[in-house]
């Protein structure tokens, strides 16, 4: 177990200095630096700024220099934030991703599993028929029409009430979560609903559920402790990259409800070409996400015992 | 046939997943007439507060309302003294006597010695200001923003505590509306130096001497700007606090806080203005003083180069079809001159004093040029422009008009050129266009910011037109302590953009915007921070 577990962290280590090696040298063969900007600037303002950057330097040299800071854990200071670290950025904003992120996991995970429990329960019947039209619709309306129809919504149901029943946009509250999270996790929850589906399908068909009904067991029980716990498995695995994909594609969910979030960096960093924020960004979420899969990996031994660890 | 006694068990638990208890959130109100407090959004978070650094209209807003510079703009967008009490404008420099009551919020004056401080800070090199240039019409400032000269040579000096001396590189018959930028506000040399490298960092690494105080900072989340008390002019403001909680670009999430009434004001688009308009609300409309153009490429080997295609162009594009059909915003104005509509001289607007000269669209005259160029460059067609312009919604439907018109016209096939923002400009500035669309927004208040673009040596004439007339003209303009001589040469800059059209004016940029209807004394600024809330009253 252990020696899984080091093993995994080496690799994913190597993965990482990978991500950030790639992504360093795709960002500089990106058309365009941080630099530039819609007002031109004269050649000595431009040369003040290369020198304050480093990028006089040989891109071989600076890549050494973000190397030995990443080493140090010191991702620079933002080109387009410009008094502020990388790290301060990562350190506020992360975490605002992290509990949206959960809800809407959270959301998207009973939600999924229940809606394709039912499907496969009401296996062509009126359930699964209304259910599996909602999914079809969860998965290819993209998310910021969603969010937009959500906040009109809210304005709707809030005019209706005459007073403040859930707020526009804006973060602080509980209250403030409820909708974005709903938003988020609306895609991921159609995904699971339909991987709960056909892996339900999937083992109802098995000798063992046979058996279970032979030995007498009520519905109900084969039903919860046969086919859902066994259905159960894909959906874990999905889960780690689902984590991910969550807390790093909020950016338009973050962008409608005015939510201070990684997400926004994320994606702005990449259009403002700030450098050192991609580089921070994309190397913290890479190891979030070695992580998050390392994770699922422990969490099938404690779900299979016919998985070992090695 | 079974019975399916999971079924209730499963629609039950699925209820208590789904049922949400709301918390009620105790948002402030958009408007607070007790607290005279307002709260609005903010379309981004102010990527830098560091007076030297800035560049942007956020970080304008903000430092506008917590900084003051010599002078200010007033209620009608004129020039009126902020901590200069009384100046004094000459051909060679200027001097500036400093209130006594101008006060920093820790207590201290604001003094002479705090504008040089900033004004050479700015200069310096490891600074790496990209607004350093708009102190260039200061002595030696150029030099020193090279390294060459070192920074005591700069032509500024404080004599006591409250005159500051200036001496000009040239006549600068404009100086006192640069003053009011944001990159010639003060700084105090002991309170930048204890902060390093934090400097304007975050709420306390910042000192401030305008009418309000950032007291909350929480970065991409929520700024709060509170009255401050040790403003000299403090008993002219009537608004305690300035709310700024919500962060975000996206037009229809700030149109839906306003509805909510949790914002007091709310910039329209084409979608949300339908909305606005079917609820009733009072428009406001604002001129922004922005000019639209489109910009030739005049490289080497570039067929825009040839003046009759220029000029077949100009004659079948209809700047006005633009604006009504195809823009569709009220207030956006169609461009006839180089000088937008709100671009003053000589005590009035420059267009009143010289106004543009009226081209006319006409089909015959564009195929007349058509074959002249046609003739000139040997080609028996046009082959396919590049016209590259960015992603907002705006560009694609202008590209696509100017492409349906040259179709249409000239028969002339135009490839449209979609980029990100940066990718844009790395292609604009490599030259990697035929006619790329851009925009101009002036920085202070004189003819100058728009009539130097095209001359040979200004980094933002991105086609590379080269003309010596047109040099010959900027350069009056820019050296002559007469400002009716100068406006004479602005009027042949004016003339030759129509003329030898090096671009092509499409539209005069506008903004729509609702506010609450409690909210009085907003006023807009195209120069200084926008919106100008120092004025502001809420009513009961």
């Amino acid at each position: 177990m252990l020696r899984f577990v080091a093993k995994r962290l080496l690799s994913g280590a190597i993965t990482i200095w990978f991500i950030a090696t790639a992504t360093f040298f795709a960002m500089h063969a990106v058309p365009g630096d941080p630099l530039s900007d819609e007002m031109a600037v004269n050649p000595e303002i431009r040369r003040n700024l290369e020198i304050r950057y480093g990028f006089d330097k040989p891109l071989m040299t600076q890549y050494a220099v973000f190397m030995g800071n990443i080493l140090r854990g010191d991702f620079g200071i933002s080109f387009t934030q410009q008094n502020r670290r990388v790290n301060d950025i990562i350190r506020a904003h992360f975490p605002v991703s992290a509990i949206l992120g959960v809800l809407a996991l959270l959301i998207a995970a009973i939600g999924g599993v229940v809606w394709g429990a039912l499907t496969a329960r009401y296996r062509e019947r009126w359930p699964d028929y209304v259910i599996t039209l909602l999914v079809m619709l969860a998965i290819s309306v993209p998310s910021f029409v969603f969010a937009a129809l959500a906040q009109w919504l809210v304005v709707g149901l809030n005019a209706w009430a005459g007073h403040t029943v859930l707020p526009v946009a804006g973060w602080g509250s509980p209250a403030h979560m409820v909708m974005p999270a709903l938003v988020l996790g609306l895609g991921t929850m159609a995904y699971i609903t339909r991987l709960t589906r056909s892996s339900m399908l999937e083992v109802a068909s098995q000798d063992f559920m046979t058996t279970a009904r032979a030995k007498g067991l009520s519905e109900t029980r084969v039903f919860f402790r046969h086919q859902l716990r066994n259905a159960l498995l894909p959906v874990v695995t999905i889960l780690g990259p689902a984590v991910a994909a969550i807390t790093t594609g909020g950016f338009v969910v973050e962008l409608i409800f005015a939510i201070p979030g990684l997400g926004r960096y994320f994606v702005q960093a990449v259009q403002q070409l700030d450098y050192t924020v991609i580089m921070g960004t994309t190397v913290f979420y890479g190891a979030f996400l070695v992580i998050m899969v390392l994770l699922v990996d422990l969490l099938y031994g404690l779900l299979d015992p016919r998985i070992r660890l090695r | 046939m079974r019975t399916f006694r999971g079924g209730p068990i499963l629609l039950r638990w699925l209820l208590s997943c789904f049922l949400i208890t709301t918390i009620h959130a105790a948002g402030a109100a958009a408007v607070d007439a007790e607290a005279q407090q307002i709260t609005l959004s903010l379309a981004t978070e102010p990527p830098t507060l560091n007076s030297l650094r800035s560049t942007d209209q956020i970080s304008s807003f903000v430092l506008s309302h917590v900084m003051e510079g010599l002078m200010r703009y007033d209620a009608r967008g004129d020039l009126v003294g902020g901590v200069a009490e009384r100046w004094e404008l000459r051909e060679d420099g200027a001097t500036f006597w400093l209130r006594d009551d101008a006060r920093w919020s820790d207590g201290r004056p604001v003094t002479a010695a705090d504008f040089v401080f900033a004004w050479r800070r700015a200069l310096e090199p490891t600074t790496a200001s990209q607004y350093a240039f708009i102190l260039y019409p200061i002595a030696n400032a150029e030099a020193v923003n090279r390294g060459e000269k070192p920074l005591d040579a700069l032509g500024v000096q404080a004599l006591g505590a409250h005159r500051l001396e200036v001496q000009f590189a040239r006549p600068t018959t404009y100086f006192l509306s640069l003053t009011a930028f944001m990159t010639y506000y003060p700084i105090r040399e002991d309170f930048f130096r204890a902060q390093g490298e934090r400097y304007a960092a975050d709420a306390h690494n910042l000192l401030f001497n305008g009418p309000f105080t950032l007291s909350r900072w929480v970065h991409s989340a929520h700024l709060t700007l509170s009255k401050n008390p040790e403003y000299w002019g403090r008993g002219e403001i009537a608004l305690q606090t300035i709310d700024l909680p919500y962060i975000t670009s996206d037009p229809s999430a700030t149109f839906n806080l306003f509805k909510n009434g949790d914002i007091a004001m709310a910039a329209l688009d084409v979608e949300t203005l339908d909305d606005a308009l079917e609820r009733g609300y009072p428009i406001h409309q604002f001129q922004s003083g922005s000019l639209f153009f489109l910009s030739f490429n005049f490289r080497e080997g570039r067929l825009t180069g040839n003046y009759h295609l220029r000029k077949a162009i100009q004659y079948a594009l209809d700047p006005d079809v633009l604006v009504n059909q195809v823009i569709g915003l009220p207030g956006v104005q169609p461009g006839r001159s180089l000088f937008p509509r709100t671009v003053r001289a000589l005590d009035g607007r420059f267009r009143d004093h010289f106004p543009a000269p009226l081209l006319r669209p006409d089909l015959d005259k564009a195929q007349w040029h058509l074959q002249q160029a046609l003739g000139e460059l040997g080609l028996k067609q046009i082959p396919p422009l590049v016209f590259l312009t960015g992603e907002h919604p705006r560009a694609g439907r202008e590209a696509e008009y100017v492409q349906y018109v040259l179709r249409q016209a000239l028969g002339i096939d135009l490839k449209i050129d979609r980029q990100t923002f940066k990718q844009r400009i790395e292609r604009m500035s490599r030259g990697d266009f035929d006619i790329v669309s851009a925009a101009w927004g002036p920085d202070f208040d004189d003819a100058i910011t728009f009539g130097d673009l095209f001359s040979s040596w200004n980094e933002n004439n991105r086609g590379l037109y080269r003309n010596p007339e047109y040099d010959r003209w900027v350069r009056v303009a820019m050296e002559s302590g007469d400002d009716a001589v100068r406006m004479n040469a602005m009027a042949e800059l004016q003339r030759i953009v129509v003329e030898d059209v090096p671009i092509l004016p499409l539209y005069e940029s506008a903004m729509l915007y609702v506010t609450h209807p409690r909210l009085l004394g907003l006023e807009r600024s195209i120069f200084g921070g926008d919106p100008v809330l120092r004025y502001v009253r809420i009513r009961d």
